[in-house]
Order: C-alpha cells, then structure tokens, then sequence
C-alpha cells in the first residue's frame, strides 16, 4: 500500500518538474529578450536540481544529494555572471 | 523498489503529500513564467518554485530518507537554506540589469531615471576623481 502510494506520488511530481522544465526551456529558446533567457536559464536549473532530488528518492541512493548541490551552486554562479554582463557588458572589470 | 516498500504507511502518506505540493508548486511557478506578459511580472513567477517547491519535495525527502535509514538525515536542508539565500540576490541583481537595460534604450513601459541626483544611485553627481580631489588636496597633488 505505502509502496503504492510513493510510487505514484514520485511519477507525479517526475512528470510536473519535467514539464516545469520543458516551460522554462521555452521560455528560454523563445526569449523575446536576454533578461528573460537569462532568467528562464535560472528557473530551468532550479527545476533539475529538485527533479534530481526527486530522482534520489526513487532510487533509494543519498548519492543524487550532491549532484543537485553541484547544480545548485553553478546555476547561481551562472546566473550571477550573466545578470552582471547584462548591466556591464562584461563580468571582470 | 524494495526499499519504497520498506517504509511504513504512517510516512508515505506525509512524504507523497510534501512530494505532490512541491512539485505541484514548481509546475505552477513554471507555467506563470511561460505565460504571464511582461518581463517585470514574469520575474514574480518562479519563486514559487524556490520557496515552497523546493521546500516541499526537500522536507519530502528528509522525511523519507529519516524513516528509512531509522537515523536523522537532514542534509538535504543545505539545499534548502542555499536556494533561500541565493534567489532573491540574483532576481534582484537580473531586475536591475533589465531595468538598466530599458532605461537605456529610452522604453516607455518602465518610468524614466529622475535628473536630480541623489535619487537614485545609478546618477552620479561627481566623477570619483573629483571628489577625491575635493575631499583631500594635499593627495591630489602628488
């Protein structure tokens, strides 16, 4: 019963971060202008950090943790960078 | 899949609720970035996604991984705390990037900078050098 459960409740939300994904991947490609590829880019790692996580829950690995740390950390050191060669039209100065 | 099957019913019903909220919550916050306008109210749209998506499906898996290993695992609260911290600093710093970049394009949907100093940081009064020059001559000199 509890297995039951999990098991559709983790396909649930697999299917709502995917397509969450595929929004902000279009998003991304369909613009119309930087600020708004920059942030879709931002919202698409956010998305595949939290499908992972999910994704170590299905597989019962803790392993999956880290790989969305990783993600989250570089998604905010790119967003960072780009936000500031959007004001600057440079990153180092 | 066995290990799924291991949990007892008590905890799975807590962790697929946490689970169905999180993601239901990012879905949401996704789709309002697809559809909504304009650039400053589709900037609104994905903390929803930060804030209660990814801290429902994070206390879903701290749940999970607690009961099934019967120790307290909470490293998934690093995850959390990390993208509270971060999301506002880099929404702030891409609005104002944006709103940099209307202004200077001259765009109507955003007001226009005040021309009186001080109002704003983006005008300033004196060029650097001046004002050091200004506050102490002695080093301007040499």
């Amino acid at each position: 019963m509890s297995a039951l459960i999990l098991t559709w409740a983790i396909t649930i939300a697999q299917l709502a971060l995917a397509v969450a994904m595929v929004l902000a991947l279009t998003r991304m490609i369909r613009g119309p202008r930087a600020q708004d590829r920059v942030l879709g880019l931002d919202t698409l790692y956010v998305n595949s950090m939290l499908q992972l996580v999910v994704y170590g829950m299905r597989s019962g690995h803790v392993l999956y943790f880290e790989v969305a740390l990783i993600i989250g950390i570089l998604g905010f050191v790119a967003t960072v960078a780009l936000a500031k060669f959007l004001m600057r039209g440079e990153v180092i100065e | 899949m066995s290990e799924i099957a291991d949990l007892p019913l008590w905890a799975a019903i807590p962790v697929a609720v946490f689970l169905l909220i999180g993601s239901g919550l990012a879905l949401i916050g996704s789709f309002g970035f697809y559809r909504l306008p304009n650039f400053y109210d589709r900037i609104h749209a994905p903390t929803l996604g930060t804030s209660w998506g990814a801290g429902g499906i994070i206390i879903a898996s701290m749940i999970f991984f607690t009961v099934l290993d019967t120790r307290l695992v909470i490293h998934e609260i690093l995850l959390g705390v990390f993208v509270t911290i971060t999301t506002p600093v880099t929404l702030m710093l891409l609005g104002r990037a944006a709103l940099y970049r209307d202004r200077s394009e001259g765009s109507k949907e955003v007001p226009a900078m005040d021309p009186s100093p001080g109002v704003l940081d983006e005008a300033e009064p004196v060029t650097s050098e001046e004002e050091d020059a200004a506050r102490n001559p002695d080093r301007a000199s040499e």
